[in-house]
C-alpha cells in the first residue's frame, strides 16, 4: 500500500511527522507493507496533515488526520466509512475550481524524486528552451505575458531581455526567495515541494540571457526550503541537469532575518556580503547587479512558472488571466480565515469571491472585518471593496496593491488604529536605515500614532500622520517606506471609527 | 551543543568558504552555528583573514537580526508577531508564553534554557499563530502548545 503524507513545514507544524511515524507503526504492528512517500502539500491547510492512499480508481485523501486517527484508518482499510474521507482531493471544490500550472505537481509528487518529476512532465520546459535558442525563449516568456510575482509585476520578459542584450564577461541570475511578506508562503510550498520546477526554470533564465550562474537567496526562516532545495541541487548535479556539463551552477545562500534584504538591490548587496541596505537606482540591476554584473532577479514563483510556459507556450499562459495580468496567480488565503490554503487561479476574482466563497469567511465564525493584501505593505481592504477583481490594476486603482499573493483576514475583532502603528512599527523594525523618511518618519509615526489611541488630539494627529505617510511615499529609497503609507491609510480612510473610540483595556499603551 | 570560542575552528570555517563569491554572510551564519553567536573575537579573527576591517564586519553583523553577540538559551523559541498570526489571536498566546517562562521579548530564562524572540512571519500563516522552536516549526498555537514547549525546553 502507498501512502503519501506531506513534509511541507506548515503540514510538519501540525503533526505531520507524528502521523508518519503512526502509520509505520501501525503498520508493522499489522504485519503489513506500507510505503510512505513524503510529498509536498495541496495547499488545503486547515485539512493538513491530510493524507493520500493509493488506489486503482486514484488518490483518496483523509484529514486533519490526528495520530490516534491511524488505527482506526487501518481498520477501516482507508475506506469511505471512516469519517475522515475526504474522497479524491482533485474533487474538492477548493481544488476542483483552480487551475494549477506553477503547482501542478505541488502536493502530488516526491519532491526529491527526478524520476517522479519527469514522470509528471518536468524538464519539457528546458528542453524545449534548448531547441529555441536563447532569443525566441525570451520571446515566449514575453508573449505569456508572465509579470514579475515578487510584487512590482515587471514583466518578466521584458527584464530577461535587457539582461541578454547587455555585454559582459559574467551574468547572474539570482531567485528572490526572502518571502518575507506576512500572508505569504507560496515560495516556501514550492522549494519544499518542487524544488526541480525552480532548477528548470533558473536554467531556462541562465540559458536566455547568457548567465552560467545562479544563486537562490532562501530567508533563514525556512529551513525546511533550505534543506530540499539544496539537496534537489545535488540531485540535478548528479544527472548532469546542473553543473560543468549543463553550464550552469546553483548555490543557495541563506539570509539572515531581514525583511529588506527582499528588495532586490539589498538582496544583491547582502548576497555580496554586505550589510541589505538599498542601492540608488539606475543602475538596474539588469545592467549592474551582482558583483556589478547584469543581473536577472526574479521571485521564485516567477522562475517556476517559467517551465509551464515554455512546455505549453506562452500563448497558452497568455490565454487565461484579466486585463493587464496574464496567466494565473497563486493566491494565498491566510489569518482567520476558514478555508486557508493556496488557490491557483488566473487573475479576475473578486476579492469577495476569494474570502468569502473559496475562503469560506472567518475561522472565527464572525464577520470578516478587513483583508490585508499584498503583504505589510499592503492596503487593508473593507468589505466595501470585496468586488475589486484579482489584478495589479484594479488593487493600484485603489490604493492597494497585489505584491506576492497574500491576503490576510480579519475578523470584527480587529483595532484598526493598533493595525496601522503596527505597519509603521514594522517599517521601523525592519528599516536598511539607508534613507532618513523611512528611518526616522516611521518612529515619528508609530508616536503619533500611539498618541491617537490614547485619544490625544486625535485631528491633529491623525493629520500629522497624513503628512507624515505623504514624505514616507514621495522621498524613500524603496517600497519600504514607499509603501507603509498603504496599511496606514487605507486603515484610516476605510475604517475611520477606530481611530475615534474609548478603547476599554490599556492594550493600547503596553 | 556549542563549541567555546576557538580560532582553529574559525579557521576552518573560514577556508571551508575558500573561493566562494561573497561569503561573508555564509561565514558569520556557520560560526553562530558552531559557537552559538557571532562572539566579538570572531568579528576581528574574520576581518584579519579576509582582509577587512573590524567595522566592516561588525557593521554587517550588526545589520542582521539573526546574528548575536552573546550566545542564547539552550532552546530557542521564535514567536511569529506579524499579522496573519495576530489575525488569530497570536498576541494572545505570546502573552501566555512571555508569562509562562517570565520573559520579556529576546529575554532568556534564568536558567539559560529557553530564549523567546519574536519572528515577524514563518510562512506558516495558514496555520496562525505560529512559532519556531529551536528551527521545528509549530502551527495553531494554543495552551497545549505552551504546555508543549514547557515540556521540550524542560520547565
Ligand atoms: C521591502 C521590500 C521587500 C521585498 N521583498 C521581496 C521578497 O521577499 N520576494 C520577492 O520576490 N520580491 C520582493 N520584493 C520585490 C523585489 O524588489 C523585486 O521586485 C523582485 O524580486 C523582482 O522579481 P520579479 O520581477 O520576479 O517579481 C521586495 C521589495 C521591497 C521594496
Ligand atoms: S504571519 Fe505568522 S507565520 Fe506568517
Amino acid at each position: 500500500m502507498r501512502l503519501f503524507v506531506p513534509r511541507d513545514a506548515a503540514a510538519r507544524a501540525v503533526g505531520a511527522d507524528r502521523i508518519a511515524m503512526a502509520l509505520e507503526a501501525e503498520a508493522r504492528r499489522l504485519g503489513r507493507t506500507v510505503e510512505i512517500v513524503r510529498t509536498g502539500s495541496r495547499g488545503l491547510f486547515w485539512l493538513e496533515p491530510m493524507i493520500e492512499v493509493e488506489t486503482p480508481a486514484g488518490r483518496i485523501a483523509f484529514g486533519p488526520v490526528m495520530p490516534g486517527d491511524v488505527p482506526a484508518l487501518f481498520a477501516a482499510d482507508f475506506g469511505a466509512r471512516h469519517p475522515l474521507h475526504l474522497g479524491r482531493p482533485e474533487e474538492l471544490p477548493f481544488l476542483k475550481r483552480q487551475t494549477r500550472i506553477t503547482f501542478a505537481r505541488c502536493g502530488i509528487t516526491d519532491p526529491l524524486s527526478l524520476a517522479d518529476y519527469r514522470a509528471h512532465s518536468g524538464g519539457r520546459g528546458l528542453e524545449r528552451a534548448k531547441s529555441l535558442g536563447a532569443a525566441k525563449t525570451i520571446e515566449e516568456v514575453t508573449k505569456s505575458g508572465l509579470r514579475g510575482r515578487g510584487g512590482a509585476g515587471f514583466p518578466t520578459g521584458i527584464k530577461w531581455k535587457t539582461v541578454a542584450d547587455t555585454a559582459a564577461d559574467r551574468k547572474y541570475v539570482v531567485c528572490n526567495a526572502d518571502e518575507g511578506d506576512s500572508g505569504t508562503y507560496a515560495d516556501r510550498m514550492i522549494m519544499e515541494g518542487d524544488p526541480f520546477v525552480l532548477i528548470e526554470g533558473m536554467a531556462i533564465a541562465g540559458f536566455a540571457i547568457g548567465a552560467t550562474k545562479g544563486y537562490i537567496y532562501i530567508r533563514s526562516e525556512y529551513p525546511d526550503a533550505v534543506r530540499v532545495m539544496e539537496r534537489a541541487i545535488v540531485l540535478a548535479e548528479a544527472e548532469g541537469l546542473l553543473g560543468a556539463e549543463a553550464k550552469f551552477d546553483l548555490e543557495v545562500r541563506v539570509g539572515a532575518g531581514a525583511y529588506v534584504c527582499g528588495e532586490e538591490t539589498s538582496l544583491l548587496d547582502s548576497l555580496e556580503g554586505k550589510r541589505g541596505q538599498v542601492r540608488a537606482k539606475p543602475p538596474l540591476p539588469a545592467h549592474k547587479g551582482l558583483f556589478g554584473k547584469p543581473t536577472a532577479v526574479n521571485n521564485a514563483i516567477s522562475l517556476a512558472t517559467v517551465p509551464a510556459i515554455l512546455a505549453e507556450g506562452g500563448e497558452a499562459y497568455a490565454a487565461l488571466g484579466f486585463g493587464r495580468s496574464r496567466g494565473t496567480m497563486p493566491i494565498q488565503l491566510a489569518g482567520n480565515v476558514k478555508h486557508a490554503g493556496l488557490f491557483e487561479a488566473p487573475f479576475g476574482l473578486s476579492l469577495g469571491e476569494l474570502v468569502d466563497e473559496i475562503g469560506g469567511g472567518t475561522h472565527s465564525g464572525r464577520p470578516v472585518r478587513a483583508v490585508q493584501a499584498g503583504g505589510p505593505l499592503g492596503a487593508y481592504f473593507p468589505r466595501a471593496l470585496f468586488d475589486t477583481p484579482y489584478d495589479y490594476e484594479a488593487y493600484a486603482a485603489r490604493d492597494g496593491l497585489i505584491g506576492h499573493g497574500g491576503l490576510v483576514v480579519f475578523d470584527d475583532t480587529v483595532d484598526m488604529a493598533r493595525q496601522a502603528r503596527f505597519a509603521l512599527e514594522f517599517c521601523a523594525l525592519e528599516s536598511c536605515g539607508k534613507c532618513t523618511p523611512c528611518r526616522l518618519g516611521s518612529v515619528r509615526g508609530m508616536e503619533t500614532m500611539d498618541r491617537i489611541i490614547r485619544g490625544e488630539r486625535r485631528e491633529a494627529n491623525l493629520a500629522l500622520v497624513e503628512d507624515l505617510c505623504r514624505t514616507l511615499k514621495f522621498a524613500s529609497l524603496c517600497a519600504l517606506g514607499g509603501f507603509t503609507p498603504y496599511p496606514v491609510m487605507s486603515a484610516i480612510r476605510h475604517f475611520p471609527e477606530d481611530f475615534n473610540r474609548p478603547r476599554l483595556t490599556a492594550a493600547a499603551a503596553e | 551543543m556549542f563549541l567555546a570560542w576557538n580560532e582553529a575552528q574559525a579557521l576552518e570555517i573560514i577556508r571551508r568558504h575558500d573561493g566562494r563569491e561573497g561569503p561573508l554572510l555564509p561565514i558569520l551564519h556557520d560560526m553562530q552555528a558552531m559557537f552559538g553567536c557571532v562572539p566579538v573575537e570572531a568579528v576581528s579573527f574574520i576581518a584579519s583573514a579576509m582582509n577587512l576591517t573590524r567595522a566592516e564586519v561588525h557593521g554587517v553583523a550588526s545589520f542582521y537580526h539573526d546574528f548575536r553577540e552573546q550566545p542564547a538559551g539552550r532552546h530557542m523559541l521564535k514567536l511569529c508577531r506579524a499579522e496573519a498570526c495576530q489575525s488569530m489571536g497570536g498576541e494572545a498566546v505570546a502573552a501566555k508564553v512571555l508569562k509562562q517562562f517570565g520573559v520579556g521579548w529576546g529575554g532568556t530564562t534564568a536558567d539559560g534554557s529557553l530564549t523567546v524572540e519574536a519572528t515577524y512571519c514563518l510562512g506558516l500563516c495558514a496555520c496562525a499563530p505560529s512559532a519556531m522552536l529551536d528551527g521545528e516549526p509549530m502551527a495553531r498555537l494554543d495552551q497545549a502548545s505552551v504546555d508543549a514547549i514547557a515540556q521540550e525546553v524542560g520547565r
